[in-house]
Parts: structure tokens; C-alpha cells; sequence
């Protein structure tokens, strides 16, 4: 059932495939080839939404990517719904759902309408002036309603049901716009033999020509001409992306596309993405991105009805539809003439054209006059008729004088072109002022970009494909490559010249003109702003919000430029113009994120013996990307539990400990020795070959930045350990002293996180269980001491045996290469069973280090602590020559009393385990704020002692050893007592047994 | 069309080291160690990948890995060079297929248009949030490398691209 404003024939829509949607509910028809707005508009439905502030009911205003008004939600379900589309540029397909948005209850009865009534109390800034106090109402009142009330789309309730995919490409040439500019640009440079990249917002490649009925280019309609052209396009090397809009202009030609590769279709139908992003980076870019049509600022130009006059004539040309039966037609510029002429054409009676300019001349107007139309020059439209669609228009000589109410139910409007500068201007092109045609057009570019075209204000047919041709060789040959001759395009149009239309239209009366539809703001909004003291566009701008809509002020910019200029009596270059920014039409989540959900967010990064203890039922944590067991309960246990008991098992058996992901740096090179020796505090020239050192790494200002444990295996290689989550930093660290610092010294780096596999056996019975299994290694105690390492086999797997423990107790870490951990592991918990071995995860670890006041960097440190703060002053090498941080150790600030120390807290009370990151106080009664000590930095209840541990950095901590602090909590104060960060086995004599 | 291979262990090495220590290496693993930058020579098994000024990847056998190892350690020791086995840090697989480029260019934004990256070419870049070596060894073919811990999410990523350029 086609609408009763579809015209029979022509236009580039299949009848023969009809397409059943609904539109808040109710069912139409439309075609293959439709736009939702044209369908809708076949079938006499204009109004599609209310405004952001007002609530005003709104109507289609343009057919293309400029559109204010006509944002819908689309999606039959929630799984694949999307707010905020632009019914202009959503192609219909079967089955389509759509709904208006910013109404309640209903689209054509608005309760939000009521700001329209009571609109003098809420102009331009009224939410700086009106919501101020009470400060507390801004959260629970006021921000809530508002954002209520003045909206758009509403995001939706389930998970994306599609998928999306983003890809890079390259290019010589990136021509952006398929419009005549762009197709001309295309060829030249793919004659040249360029690697060209060609795309288009729309669907159909071809732009203004689509909607051209008039123009004979090279003896061709221009539809023929268009199609000609792809052809020849298709047949070189030129990537074709239609429906992928060129969003941002990024640096070193960088062009973010965002491509519907299936957001076109039936959700059943998209076995593809829904979108991709593509980062072009293009050697040379040509902006062919056209222009926009200019609206009008008249009293009531919002109705629905009123449209801007191309897009009128592109919706009967392309679409095959008459926007209304009785048009009036308001214009500056001559080509709403051609608009005129066509829409009578299409069968929509012209009932008056209403110039603002006193005299008309040109082809296009005298065409006018020839057939008949009645032309009124130097006449505005002083108000409009109509609810929820335009009724009427007065007429009224600009002069002044009486008003002519004339019956209408359509207005197509034409205030003239702007070029679209957007991308032009995100890439900080320079623009300049163009007096001819009354727009800002593109000047000094500061990529190697070239605007052809309609975006540069060149507007006639053949000078735009000329210039599109000799910017597309231009740029081919900028890109090194021999231009083609191709000769010139042979061009039959009427076209439209002339300079635009800037500001409101004389005469502004009652009722409101609007500037920017989306945002709601009045002529008299920029007046207020201008008259309440800004001067600049920028300020005027955020004020108001002109511009600042989704729609980047396509249709705005000028005309509130142009009304800030004549209050202020200013010429608009002086004006200036506010900043494009990307993106250019909005872009969703989804593209942006493309692959990166769900298992692709981000890499999980998993252990040779992660299999293992996902089959024991370990609970994990994330540590950076990696999953780390965290604790293995058995049967009901609760972590508290589980941890409890493999506390007690490593202090009084054994345990067993994936410590894999420790970073590993293999440092190899006669140099080795001493380039450690500059890296880290302590000493490792005189670190004999199979001995092990604790090191500490600071960073040039003094703090620690990583600590480890490192190993020489041989004069001139070393194996060095990091934390898991600090092996990328220092491996970039020892690089980049390396290469840009000691390029002298023979040494060099290879990460080896990856290479090595760590099994830790920690327990009193670790050397028995180990004993049988190592074949070559003397593991007794006077053979392999503490802080030792040998290599050799275990259990027939090439190892790096260290002597080594993070617990306090007895313990070894056995480094095998990665794909024979897993065997390993079996073997070792197999042969550990004897003993009593239990594994272990990475929360028992930090209580059996916290016992032993071992500190954890990025818990004990936060990047301010120095080694002595945290008790390792034992660590530095004051006597060598030098070392990374040595020189910062001495800054005043870092010797002077009253930093904060690592200390041990206790709880008066047992049981209680303090917060890791409370404050410390030593005065519970004082005033708020309080004077802060410190904060505990880690908290566990210790099952071998019994009761509750903590460690924590505190002011002047080692001289306060004994006294009493306190913990102000939210429901408590409690009182701890400060002691040594050594809880366990203070001697030390367990890790020599 | 694309396929993605299972991943293999091999025997890999990273060698750095001084420019005169280059030649001799070379000669003793088969292979001369490209200067070319980003490019690899290969002779039977022996594969010398160019990663940096100082920086190749020695590839091998799986089964050879502790025999070079032992094979290296008189030439290199004390001696301004540095020799690590990363036979278990690195995997690697093989795409193929007329889609091979573009599936790696859903992640990976190097220009691999064979003009740009011709056959020989190699590289360490990366592919979504991993680091990958990328080695083409013929048009459609591409030797692609990674840590052992990245390899999950790498293989993912290839077939989630894949399925997105059906």
C-alpha cells in the first residue's frame, strides 16, 4: 500500500519491492530505496518528534545528515535497538520498528509541552540562573528532572545482540564524499595508478546527483553519468566503502570511518557486523563533503512542514515523494527555485515563492516566473499557522506593511549553502571568510588535504567536477604519482549561484525563530546572550548551547553567527567561528569498541598450571591481565577458611605456589654485573655466579618503582625477577637507560616472563620433597644455602633451581620452561603429598608475607616511598659510584624526619581486622579534619599467631613503636598499637632450616 | 577465505648483540643474520628474523632448541653478545588464505598491501591488545608469533576477524 504522497513514477526507489515497518506502533508501507523519513513523508507523516527544551512538536527538516529534528529509536528489541538515528539517513528494510522519542504519553500529546508555555522562564543560561540553591537539590531534584525532561533517546535495557569489527587501511589517495567533487577526485587520482580509497555516508554513491533530474553531464543524465562512473571506479584500484561516514579527521591523515555494514538490514539478516570502523591513513586526503543548506530564522519556522527546500527537491526527485499539497516557498538564494520548479513538477501545488531580496534575476527564478509560479520579492514570512503541522504562512513585505495569511501545509525554505568544513577544520585547516557567497570556506590546510568542491563554495555543476578532477590529480601527484590527462566533463545544469542568508530574517515580530532545532535556541536566545555581556562565539555558544547539539550545528552555526554579528555590529569574520570537533554524525559505542568485548576485551593471560587449578576449584583474581589463583577451597569452605588452613599448612608442612607470572629478564653480556649494578640500589658486582640478591629499583626521583629477586647464573648472564604487574616498566626502564644513557655497556635484555614457568615449594618439608626429585642438584642445606641458585635437571625438566622464600620459611622456586611446568607441577605436588603438601594461592601468600613484614610494592609503596621508609634502607649501596635514584636519596625532603616508616599495628582487640587503607590517627577526639598520620597499607587475620596483623606506613612510624593510634572508623574508633612489621619468626631462623 | 592453524612450539632464540658478533652467528647457525631491516632469511629449518638494529629471532627445530643452545654458549661466552632460549616463551601459527591481510588488519594498522609489506617482510607489531610477530612468507601466507600467555587471546582475535569478513 504505497502513501498518498507518492508520485507514480521516476525517482531512484524500487516499486517493485515493498517494505512493511511501523512507527510507534502504526504500520505503513514504503520501498526498497526508501529513507524511513521519505516513507514516512509518502505517507504524509511529517511530525516525528519534540524538541529537546520545549517539548514543541517537530517535523522532518532535511533528507540527509544535517537533520535536527528527526532523531528516532530503532530496533524491534532491545538487543538491537538504537537510539538517536536520524530518520533522514536510516535506510528502510522489512520489518523495521521505530519509535519517537522525548514525548510522554504520546507523540501527538505531550505533557513536556507545557515548557513551550511557560518558555519566557526558561531562555538561554536559565539552568546557571534558575538552579542554584539549595546546593543539595542539584542531585536529587533538580539534575534528575532535567535530564528527564530535556533529552533525547533513551539508551537501551539489554546487551547489543550484533557485533562489530574495525579494520586499518591504506592509501594514497582518500577521497571522502562520492558527490560529482568526489567521484570526478576518485578518478583522476585512480587514472594516475594510486591506491585509492573512495567512501560515502549514503547508501548510493553519486551525492547531489542522485536528486538531479535537470543536468545532462558528458551527454548523460546524471544518474547515468553516476552510474558510468562507478563502473569505471570498480575497475581500477579503488576501495569503494558506501554507507561509511568519515567521523573524524585524526592526525597525519588519519580518517576515522564508521561503515553500516549490516545495520541496514533485518536483524535476522546480519551474519556480518553491524558496523565497522575503519582508520584509514590516506597519503593524501580529498574533502569533497559538499555543503548544507542554510534554514531560515523566521517566527514559527519549526512547524512541521517546514523544510529546507533541496532537500524537498531531493525527496520528489530521489524519492518519489511530494513533501505536502500546497507549498510556499521562502528563500534567499536562487536555487529554491529549482526546488520549486521540480517539487511542481512532482505535483505539489506552489502556492507563493516569498524572496527576501528585492530583486531577483537568474536562470532558475525567470524559469520560475516562465511557468507560472508567483514570485513575491522582498517578502518574508512573518509568523506561521499550524499545531502539529504548518496550516499557513503570513506574508508580509520586508518593508513592512500588511500580512497575507496564506494556506499551506508545507514550507520549503532556503537560506543558501555552507560548506561543510567539518572534517576541513577538525584537522586544523585554516578557514576564511567568503564575502560571495556569505560562508566560511577552507583556506591553509594543515594536513595534506585538498577540499574540492561544493565544501570549498564552488557550486556550479561543472566547476565542481572540474575542481573534483584537478584535486584528485593534484593530489595523486602529491602522493608521487603521474596524473592521467582525462578531459573535462561536458556539463548542461542551471545552477543556483549566489551568496547566503546570515541571521534571523527583518521583521522578527512575536514567537519564536528558532536557530538550532536540536538545542532549542531562539534568535532571542543569542540577542539575551549578547545583550548579558558575551561577545565571544565561543562564550555565546556555550551560553546559549547553540551548535552544541549532536548535529554539531550543521544547520546553526551561520545563522547564529550571523545574529551575534548584528547585535554586535560587527562584521561575522570578526566574529570568528567556533571549533568542529568529531565526531561528525554521532557514532556508537559499539564501533568504537568494535572486537573488544566480552573475551576480547582485553587479554587474559593464564599460567602453564592455570588448567590445573581451574580443576582444583581455585577461586581467581585478576592481577593486571593476568589470573592468579587466589585461594583453593575445599568442599564449603569460605575463603577465610581456606586461607587459614594454607597459611598453617606452609608454615608447619609445605605448600605449593604458581609464581609464574613474576616478570623474568634474562641479562645477558660481559657488562651485565655492572649495568645491574647501576639499576638497582644494592651491590651486584661482587654477587658470585649461583647466588641470589634481593634487589630494589628506584626511579630517578628517589621512590622505589620494583623490587625482585636476581639470580647469576654465570659471569655474564643473570636471571632477574620482577613483580607481575612491574615487568613491562622496568624492561622499558633498562632499555631505555641502555640505549640512551650506556650504549657503551655490552648487555643486553630479553624478557622471559614467558619462558620460565615458577613452581614455588615453601614449607619446612620443602627439601624433602624436592630431594628425590632433583637428579643433578645437591639441594642439602650446606650445598644449596639460602639466597642460592643452580641449574640442572628436576625431575628431567631443564631447571633453574632458586633457593629462595616469600614466606619465612624453608623454600624453594623452581623455574622450568613453560610447556614442561605442567608435568612438573604434577610430579611435585605428587611427591609432596608424603609431606603434606596443600597448594596455595595468592592470598595465603600475602598473609605468610605480611607475617614476615615483607612488603609488597604498590601496596606498602604508593610511587612516594623511599627504600628506608619501608624498612630497606639495609638495600642501598650508599658507597657505590652511582645508581638510578642515588642522587634523589639526598634531597631534603627525602631525609627529613616525620615521613612515613612501614609499621606493624595491632588491634587491641584480636579478632578485628582494620580496613586496608584507614587512616591513623592519634587523637580520636580532635576536630574534623583530623590531623592523618598514615594509613594501613595491609590487613589479614594470621592464623599461626592468632590474631589480626597489619602493617602500615606512618608519619615518624619506627620512633613510635609502642604507643597507642587510633583508626576512626564510620561506626567506631579503633585503637591499635604500634609494633615492628616483623611478625613472625623475627630472627629469621625458619628460612635457614 | 582464511585458514588458522593450530599453534606450534619451535625452537626459538633471541640474539643481540655487537655488530661484529653478527657475522660470526650468522655462520654458525646457517643463516646470515639480515641487515636489512624487517626482513628474514631462511636456509632449510634455519630462519633469521630482523626485530631490531641489535635484535634477531633465530627460529629451529623444536627438537634442535638445547643442542644450538649448547652449540652457541663457547662462541657467545664473555663475549659481547647475548643468546636467550624463547622456545617456550614464543608460539606460533600460520594464517592463510586471500583474507590473510585483512584479518590481520582488523588489529594489526601496519600497510600490509604487498607493495608495502612484500614476502620476506617481518616485523614485531601488534594485533588488537597483543604483540605478535608478523613474518609474511609467501602473498597468502603469514608466519604470525606470540607469547605463550597472549596465544589465547591472538587465536581468538584471528577467528572473531574472520567472522566478521565472511
Amino acid at each position: 500500500m504505497s502513501g498518498a504522497f507518492r508520485v507514480g513514477t521516476g525517482g531512484r526507489i524500487d516499486r517493485s519491492r515493498p517494505l512493511h515497518f511501523t512507527f510507534d506502533g502504526r504500520g505503513y508501507t514504503g520501498f526498497a530505496g526508501d529513507t524511513l523519513a521519505s516513507a514516512l513523508l509518502s505517507h504524509g507523516q511529517h511530525l516525528i518528534g519534540r524538541s529537546f527544551k520545549y517539548h514543541r512538536p517537530r517535523g522532518i527538516l532535511s533528507a540527509g545528515a544535517e537533520e535536527p529534528n528527526a532523531l528516532v529509536g530503532v530496533g524491534a528489541d532491545e538487543a538491537h535497538y538504537t537510539p538517536n538515528l536520524r530518520a533522514t539517513q536510516v535506510e528502510l528494510y522489512e520489518g523495521l520498528v521505530a519509535e519517537s522519542q522525548n514525548r510522554f504519553p504520546s507523540l501527538t500529546f505531550d505533557v513536556g509541552e507545557i515548557n513551550n508555555l511557560v518558555s519566557p522562564l526558561l531562555p538561554a543560561g536559565f539552568y546557571y540562573k534558575t538552579f542554584m540553591w539549595p546546593a543539595s537539590f542539584w542531585k536529587k531534584v533538580y539534575e534528575p528532572t532535567i535530564r528527564k525532561a530535556a533529552g533525547l533517546g533513551r539508551a537501551p535495557r539489554e546487551a547489543d545482540a550484533d557485533f562489530y569489527a574495525r579494520s586499518y587501511a591504506h592509501c594514497d589517495v582518500l577521497v571522502v564524499g562520492a558527490g560529482p567533487a568526489g567521484l570526478a577526485a576518485a578518478l583522476a587520482a585512480a587514472a594516475s595508478g594510486a591506491r585509492v580509497i573512495l567512501c560515502d555516508e549514503q547508501a548510493e554513491l553519486g551525492g547531489s546527483l542522485l536528486a538531479d533530474t535537470a543536468a545532462l553531464i558528458d551527454g548523460k543524465p546524471a544518474n547515468e553519468w553516476v552510474a558510468a562512473m562507478l563502473a569505471d571506479l570498480q575497475s581500477r584500484d579503488v576501495k569503494i566503502l558506501s554507507r561509511a561516514t568519515a567521523f573524524g579527521y585524526f592526525p597525519h591523515n588519519m580518517v576515522g570511518i564508521a561503515e553500516r555494514v549490516t545495520h541496514h538490514l533485518p536483524a535476522s539478516l546480519r551474519d556480518q557486523p553491524r558496523e565497522r570502523l575503519w582508520e584509514v591513513r590516506a597519503g593524501q586526503i580529498v574533502l569533497a563533503t559538499g555543503a548544507h543548506e542554510r534554514p531560515l530564522v523566521f517566527p514559527g519556522n519549526d512547524r512541521p512542514g517546514i523544510m529546507l527546500a533541496d532537500s524537498a527537491r531531493q525527496f520528489a526527485n530521489r524519492y518519489a515523494v511530494r513533501p505536502g499539497s500546497t507549498a510556499i516557498v521562502f528563500t534567499a538564494h536562487d536555487s529554491a527555485y529549482g526546488a520549486a520548479l521540480d517539487l511542481a513538477q512532482a505535483g505539489v501545488r506552489i502556492a507563493a515563492i516569498a524572496d527576501l531580496r528585492e530583486t531577483v534575476e537568474g536562470p532558475l527564478p525567470s524559469r520560475a516566473r516562465r511557468a507560472g509560479l508567483r514570485v513575491l520579492t522582498g517578502t518574508t514570512i512573518a509568523r506561521t499557522g499550524g499545531q502539529l503541522r504548518v496550516s499557513s504562512a503570513a506574508l508580509q513585505p520586508v518593508a513592512g506593511g500588511t500580512t497575507e495569511d496564506v494556506p499551506c501545509d508545507f514550507v520549503a525554505m532556503s537560506g543558501g549553502f555552507t560548506p561543510s568544513v567539518h572534517l576541513f577544520s577538525q584537522s586544523l585547516g585554516k578557514l576564511r571568510f567568503d564575502d560571495a557567497i556569505n560562508a566560511f570556506v577552507p583556506d591553509t590546510p594543515a594536513e595534506a588535504s585538498h577540499s574540492a568542491g561544493a565544501c570549498t563554495g564552488i557550486f556550479g555543476l561543472a566547476a565542481v567536477l572540474a575542481d573534483g578532477a584537478g584535486k584528485g590529480a593534484l593530489a595523486a601527484s602529491r602522493a608521487g604519482f603521474t596524473p592521467a590527462a582525462l578531459r573535462d566533463s561536458v556539463v548542461v545544469a542551471e545552477d543556483g549561484a549566489g551568496p547566503a542568508y546570515a541571521g534571523a530574517t527583518p521583521l522578527p515580530g512575536r514567537g519564536k525563530a528558532f536557530v538550532d532545532f536540536q538545542n532549542d535556541v531562539t534568535s532571542k536566545d543569542i540577542g539575551l546572550a549578547v545583550q548579558e555581556g558575551f561577545r565571544s562565539i565561543e562564550h555565546i555558544k556555550r551560553y546559549t548551547t547553540t551548535g552544541m547539539a549532536t548535529d554539531q550545528g550543521k544547520t546553526s552555526n551561520m545563522n547564529a553567527l550571523g545574529i551575534a554579528a548584528e547585535k554586535l555590529g560587527k562584521p561575522v569574520q570578526e566574529i570568528g567561528l567556533t571549533t568542529f570537533r568529531m565526531p561528525y554524525t554521532p557514532v556508537s559505542f559499539g564501533v568504537l569498541a568494535g572486537a573488544s568485548r566480552g573475551a576480547l576485551f582485553d587479554p587474559v593471560r593464564t599460567t602453564p598450571a592455570h588448567d590445573w587449578a581451574v580443576a582444583r576449584d581455585a577461586v581467581f583474581e585478576d592481577v593486571g591481565q593476568w589470573k592468579r589463583a587466589r585461594y583453593f577451597p575445599l568442599g564449603n569452605e569460605t575463603m577465610h577458611q581456606a586461607v587459614a588452613r594454607e597459611c598453617l599448612a606452609v608454615r608447619r608442612a609445605a605448600g605449593i605456589f604458581d609464581a609464574s607470572t613474576l616478570g623474568k629478564i634474562e641479562v645477558v653480556g660481559p657488562d651485565a654485573a655492572e649495568f645491574l649494578n647501576r639499576i638497582y640500589t644494592n651491590s651486584f658486582t661482587k654477587l658470585a655466579p649461583g647466588r641470589l640478591r634481593y634487589g630494589v629499583m628506584l626511579r630517578e626521583d628517589g621512590f622505589v618503582l620494583d623490587d625482585g629477586v636476581v639470580g647469576r647464573l654465570a659471569n655474564d648472564r643473570f636471571h632477574v625477577t620482577t613483580t607481575t604487574g612491574g615487568a613491562p616498566r622496568v624492561l622499558a626502564m633498562m632499555e631505555d637507560y641502555l640505549q640512551t644513557e650506556w650504549p657503551d655497556l655490552n648487555v643486553w635484555l630479553t624478557s622471559i616472563t614467558d619462558q620460565w614457568g615458577t613452581i614455588a615449594v615453601q614449607g619446612p618439608g620443602a627439601r624433602d620433597i624436592l630431594a628425590p626429585l632433583a637428579e643433578n642438584i645437591d639441594i642439602s642445606a650446606a650445598a644449596m644455602p639460602h639466597m642460592s641458585v643452580r641449574t640442572g635437571l628436576i625431575s628431567g625438566v631443564k631447571t633453574r633451581l632458586f633457593r629462595v622464600s616469600f614466606t619465612g620459611e624453608l623454600g624453594y622456586e623452581i623455574n622450568v620452561p613453560a610447556g614442561e611446568m605442567p608435568r612438573l607441577w604434577e610430579a611435585v605436588f605428587a611427591a609432596g603429598q608424603a609431606h603434606e603438601i596443600v597448594a596455595y594461592g595468592t592470598e595465603t601468600m600475602h598473609v605468610l608475607r605480611a607475617e614476615k613484614g615483607y612488603i609488597i610494592v604498590g601496596q606498602e609503596t604508593d610511587g612516594t616511598a623511599t627504600p628506608d621508609d619501608v624498612g630497606l634502607g639495609w638495600a642501598v649501596g650508599h658507597k657505590k659510584p652511582d645508581f638510578v635514584g642515588k642522587r634523589s636519596l639526598s634531597r631534603s625532603a627525602l631525609v627529613a624526619p616525620g615521613r612515613k616508616q612501614l609499621i606493624g599495628l595491632l588491634t587491641e582487640d584480636p579478632t578485628i581486622v582494620l580496613e586496608e587503607g584507614a587512616h591513623i590517627v592519634a587523637d580520636p577526639a580532635q576536630k574534623i579534619p583530623m590531623t592523618m598520620l598514615g594509613h594501613v597499607t595491609s590487613s589479614y587475620h594470621s592464623a599461626v599467631l592468632g590474631h589480626s596483623i597489619a602493617l602500615a606506613m606512618v608519619a615518624g612510624g619506627r620512633d613510635r613503636i609502642g604507643q597507642t593510634l587510633y583508626v576512626p572508623m564510620p561506626d567506631r574508633v579503633i585503637a591499635v598499637r604500634v609494633v615492628s612489621s616483623v611478625f613472625y619468626d623475627p630472627e629469621g631462623e625458619r628460612l635457614n632450616g | 577465505m582464511a585458514e588458522i592453524s593450530a599453534w606450534s612450539r619451535t625452537g626459538q632464540f633471541i640474539f643481540r648483540g655487537r655488530p661484529a658478533m653478527v657475522e660470526e652467528a650468522g655462520a654458525f647457525f646457517g643463516v646470515t643474520l639480515p641487515q636489512t631491516p624487517c626482513r628474514a632469511e631462511t636456509a632449510g629449518a634455519h630462519a633469521a628474523l630482523w626485530l631490531g638494529p641489535d635484535e634477531w629471532l633465530l627460529l629451529a627445530d623444536a627438537d634442535e632448541a638445547d643442542a644450538l643452545e649448547a652449540g652457541f654458549s663457547p662462541l657467545l661466552q664473555d663475549r659481547p653478545a647475548s643468546l636467550v632460549d624463547v622456545s617456550h616463551r614464543n608460539v606460533c601459527l600460520t594464517l592463510s588464505g586471500a583474507l590473510a591481510a585483512r584479518i590481520l588488519n582488523c588489529g594489526c594498522p601496519l600497510d600490509l598491501d604487498e607493495r608495502a609489506f612484500p614476502v620476506g617482510m617481518c616485523t614485531r607489531t601488534i594485533l588488537g591488545k597483543a604483540e605478535i610477530i608478523l613474518w609474511r612468507r609467501a602473498p597468502e601466507v603469514f608466519w604470525v608469533g606470540a607469547w605463550r600467555s597472549f596465544a589465547a587471546y591472538v587465536e581468538k582475535f584471528l577467528v572473531e576477524a574472520r567472522r566478521g569478513l565472511a
